[in-house]
């Protein structure tokens, strides 16, 4: 009896023991440890969307060369990125298999509408953190009822009202003709952009036109859209489309004023394909250093930036702007990390990402700062107009406000 | 017989994500077995498929989204709406021969996301938005002592839907009609002076078979909870034939190989090399091919009667 | 009026893009019986070549002459290689081959291109020609091309000996051995000029749609129409096919359905019009009888 008595009286002396400190300092859920953080993602690095795979190559650079200089608060990022092939079957069952399996952490920059849409029920019914998603669509933004997914982009609908706006600003009898891609991406942008024009969209948009992705060419669309005698011309659609879409314009001999989305806006990747001399006047709005601009060649991120993918991805070019984002979001991820600090709970990762007071991330532009807070998830609330000098974006105005 | 009994206590040994992958080859192997009666007994060829693997899809998420109607019930209604567009997509198309009918077929496969991104369309579609649907919860909490949540059950429900399948397609292609169809594959002209209407059964074929392929649409739906015009692309339909073909053109285990090839070499492809993970698969085909010309079940077929005991 | 006009010159435009990929597929199916899925990869990855070449610094013609050449051989070792095993296999695993060497040509030129899209230079001046504003120097030297493309075609098969030979090889190769043609030969001959023709519709498109792995895939689609509408085994099929497509494609998103469906109703009439002519609007017909 004695014995069985003192036995079990050393055994939760030394329990206690054990568990004091470690209930103080570390808590970790599944991909944390001391040694490393495990980080999720689906990327289409193959299909019809396999250019925007560079993004998760530069991330993947980017965290390799971070372990290299010892990691996030002593610890190794594992990022592991797969391909989904822009498949949203696909993409669910990779996000089971790195959620499941590999039990990753968190997940990093899922890109893609239909992609994300498929996995947005799952990921928030599980409570993992579906974060900084690489879409720009509205509906990531919405705390109350998925407070497990926080989006990055600046959202569509918030800039084709900006685009709207200006119009109204500047050109109020401005006849206008769209050219959107088929799809949830071109479909946020147009419905933000008729909202901002509010009552006076059905009389001032006097045509519109859509393609697929599947399409080779986009000619027909344009030359419908010049025939409508519109003198304004908003264009959604992605790199590929949206150079081809400047040059046909330019060849047909329109001059529109012409607003480009932002996803396209990129100089390496777009409108040097297209033409320098042929995008000189395009407007669009920036939220990211342009590996193209002269401007930021001293900027120690850029520079930074520019060594990263020379050493570790050289077939990345430094003007693609997919490269540039990747880089910004792999930025706002460390800083997630680095505040969650021995805390790596699902939990307090996310209640991190919902604190982001005034940050700069050095990859954005100076002044275009990220806020989040446990009701508005959305992590850029100004935009900044720029306009195309036939060499780099030059900003004009100031930064405007967005919901 | 075995297999059915190793498939039933599958789920209970591996991690739910792979039982999830499971009930996906379930499905894919359904509609294999549609393309197999079309293109391997009928002799057809069709490289659309993928589209009635979305009627399926979207009729049952249509059905359970919209109109809340319970997910087994929602089966068989897809089973019958993809039988009837099947058959009156068959009767004009299949006058076509050859390279022809592949390309009317290959024109379904790429209007299909068209139209279901329509906007008129779009209070029933969803649009390019998709639908989003609920998974459903098993009706139990155990079975025989053994605990099932949501993706077991879904499996189990997906296995019982496979052996349907399969008997109906064994019994097709043994019975009458299988015959007919052979018929009709190999000697045309002496089938039709036999007396078998010949448009008939060729468009009864394209019927059974998208009925197939839109049960496993059906199902594939079920599975992943969500349903969008970029899933069913004109990949996706080039992937059923590249299935069927690999696991065996005639043969109805042949539809379970192929489906597990298309299911998991990709992944496995991915593995061996990130840099061009596609070009692996690539050779892998080939490689088939080359040394498989029968596909998998004709190999295995091979096999089995060399090591079988010659009778004197 | 005038944008109508300008709709169906587009459409021509867009058409003589089609028209010259469909002659590869025209060529391929003259030489084997094959329609060769694989033909706008090759056509890719031939453009990736000049690309390569012209950014080393060879001038634009050289590059051509030699792209051409290198298509050749690449056809001609694909077909000898990839191909001649399989060559008496049954008609579906001959189509997983082509998806195969599909699915390896595009990943490679992923893994050592990217998918960044890149310009493509044009040997056409940039002014409008004559003063034209809805047809640029380009599209219409493009179309000429196409012109002489199929004009050599046409002759080739028509009035020489070894075009003779390959159409006979094709058509009936055990009797075409009996009479002394090399059968295996002629079949590589085929490939490597339908990869020849690909490379310079590969080089006419890329200006037009920028390069990049999947430049070639819609057109595909497209190409395979055009030359069943035309006729498989007719080449002016196939070229007149690719421009009824484009007219089509383009007339039909403009004024009958809009943008959305455009593809679709395009290829049902592209059906009506088999279920009336099946062996398209200039092919044989074959008559098989008992």
């Amino acid at each position: 009896m004695k014995k069985r008595q003192f036995a079990l009286t050393a055994l939760c002396i030394s329990l206690i023991g054990f568990a004091l400190p470690a209930a103080a300092q570390k808590k970790y859920d599944p991909g944390a440890s001391d040694t490393e953080i495990k980080i999720g993602q689906t990327m289409p690095y193959s299909g019809p969307a396999s250019a925007y795979g560079v993004i998760g190559k530069v991330q993947a650079a980017y965290f390799k060369q971070l372990n290299e200089t010892g990691g996030i608060n002593g610890r190794k990022i594992n990022f592991i990125t797969l391909d989904d092939g822009y498949s949203p079957p696909k993409t669910v069952e990779m996000i089971r298999r790195l959620v499941e399996q590999d039990e990753v952490l968190l997940t990093l920059g899922t890109l893609g509408t239909p992609s994300n849409t498929a996995i947005h029920r799952y990921m928030n019914t599980k409570k993992v953190p579906h974060m900084f998603l690489a879409t720009g669509a509205s509906k990531w933004n919405d705390p109350k009822n998925n407070p497990w997914t926080i989006g990055f982009n600046p959202n569509y609908h918030s800039e084709g009202m900006l685009y709207a706006q200006h119009i109204l600003a500047t050109k109020p009898n401005a006849k206008i003709a769209v050219l959107m891609q088929n799809d949830d991406y071109g479909k946020d942008y147009f419905n933000g952009f008729k909202e901002g024009l509010g009552a006076k969209a059905a009389s001032m948009i006097v045509s519109q036109a859509t393609y697929e992705v599947t399409d080779p060419t986009i000619d027909s669309q344009i030359v419908t859209l010049k025939g409508s005698g519109a003198d304004t011309f908003f264009n959604i659609t992605t790199p590929k489309f949206a150079a081809q879409a400047i040059r046909k314009v330019s060849d047909v001999g329109w001059k529109p004023t012409h607003y480009l989305n932002q996803v396209s806006a990129s100089v390496g990747s777009v409108l040097k394909p297209a033409g320098l001399d042929v995008s000189v006047g395009l407007i669009s709005m920036n939220y990211i250093k342009e590996g193209a601009d002269s401007r930021w060649d001293n900027d120690p991120t850029m520079k930074d930036f520019k060594a990263l993918i020379k050493k570790y991805a050289p077939e990345v070019s430094a003007d693609d702007g997919n490269a540039t984002y990747g880089y910004a979001v792999a930025q706002m991820m460390v800083q997630v990390l680095k505040q969650a600090g021995d805390n790596l709970t699902r939990e307090n990762v996310m209640k991190q990402a919902a604190s982001i007071k005034d940050f700069q991330v050095p990859m954005a532009l100076p002044g275009v700062l990220a806020s989040t807070s446990p009701t508005d998830f959305a992590l850029f609330q100004t935009m900044q107009l720029v306009k195309f000098d036939g060499k780099t974006w030059v900003e004009f105005g100031k930064p405007v406000a967005v919901k | 017989m075995l297999g059915l009994i190793a498939a039933c206590v599958l789920p209970f040994f591996i991690s739910n994500y792979h039982v999830f992958q499971a009930s996906m080859v379930l499905s894919y192997a359904i509609a294999l077995v549609g393309m197999n009666i079309l293109i391997g007994y009928s002799g057809q060829i069709s490289l659309g498929h993928g589209a009635f693997l979305a009627i399926g899809a979207y009729t049952s998420a249509i059905l359970m989204d919209k109109m809340n109607i319970p997910y087994w019930m929602t089966i068989p209604i897809a089973a019958f709406i993809c039988l009837v567009v099947g058959f009156l997509f068959g009767l004009p198309a299949l006058r076509l021969e050859g390279h022809y009918l592949a390309l009317a077929t290959f024109a379904l496969a790429v209007a299909l996301p068209q139209l279901l991104k329509f906007k008129h369309l779009e209070f029933l579609t969803g649009g390019v938005q998709g639908i989003v649907i609920m998974k459903p919860d098993p009706p139990w909490e155990t079975l025989f002592g053994l605990k099932l949540n949501s993706d077991r059950w879904l499996y189990f429900f997906t296995l019982a839907v496979t052996v349907v399948m399969f008997v109906i397609g064994w019994n097709l292609i043994r019975g009458r009609v299988g015959r007919a169809l052979i018929a009709i594959r190999d000697q045309p002209i002496a089938a039709a002076s036999m007396g078998i209407d010949t448009p008939l059964y060729k468009s009864l074929a394209f019927g059974v078979s998208a009925m197939f392929t839109g049960v496993a649409g059906a199902l594939s739906a079920i599975l992943v909870a969500f349903v969008a015009p970029d899933s069913f692309t004109v990949f996706l339909s080039i992937t059923l034939l590249v299935g069927m073909v690999i696991g065996g053109v005639t043969s109805l285990p042949g539809a379970l190989y192929g489906a597990l090839f298309i299911q998991f070499i990709p992944n496995i492809a991915d593995q061996i090399s990130k840099a061009a993970p596609w070009a692996i698969y690539g050779t892998m085909l080939i490689l088939f091919m080359y040394t498989m010309p029968t596909g998998i079940a004709g190999a295995l077929r091979l096999l089995g009667e060399k090591f079988r005991p010659t009778r004197s | 009026m005038e944008t109508f006009i300008h709709q169906v010159v587009a459409g021509i435009a867009t058409g003589g893009v089609y028209a010259s990929l469909a002659l590869a597929l025209v060529m391929i199916y003259q030489s084997t019986h094959h329609i060769n899925f694989a033909q706008g990869e090759i056509a890719m990855f031939a453009t990736y070549m000049a690309w390569t070449l012209i950014n080393a610094g060879v001038s634009y013609w050289l590059a051509f002459v030699c792209t051409i050449l290198l298509s050749f051989s690449l056809g001609v070792l694909i077909q000898r290689i990839i191909i001649r095993p399989v060559e008496n296999a049954p008609v579906l695993n001959i189509v997983v081959v082509f998806i195969g060497l599909l699915v390896i040509l595009n990943s490679i030129a992923g893994w050592v291109f990217t998918y960044t899209i890149k310009a493509f230079p044009s040997p056409f001046p940039k002014e409008q020609p004559f003063g034209l504003f809805f047809i640029s120097s380009h599209e219409l030297g493009s179309i000429g091309v196409t012109m002489v493309l199929l004009l050599l075609l046409y002759s080739f098969f028509k009035f020489t000996p070894l075009g003779l030979a390959m159409r006979a090889a094709a058509q009936n190769p055990d009797s075409s051995r009996l009479v002394g043609i090399r059968v295996g030969w002629m079949l590589a001959l085929g490939w490597g000029l339908a990869a020849a023709i690909g490379s310079v519709a590969g080089m006419m498109i890329a200006p037009v749609v920028f390069l990049e792995p999947n430049m070639m895939s819609g057109i595909l689609l497209y190409a395979f129409a055009a030359a069943l509408v035309g006729g498989i085994d007719s080449p002016g099929g196939a070229v007149l096919g690719g421009f009824i497509v484009g007219i089509l494609e383009n007339i039909l998103g403009a004024y009958v359905i809009g943008t959305e469906l455009k593809l679709s109703v395009a290829l049902v009439l592209i059906i009506v019009v088999l279920t009336i002519k099946p062996a398209g609007l200039f092919g044989k017909v074959i008559v098989s009888r008992v």
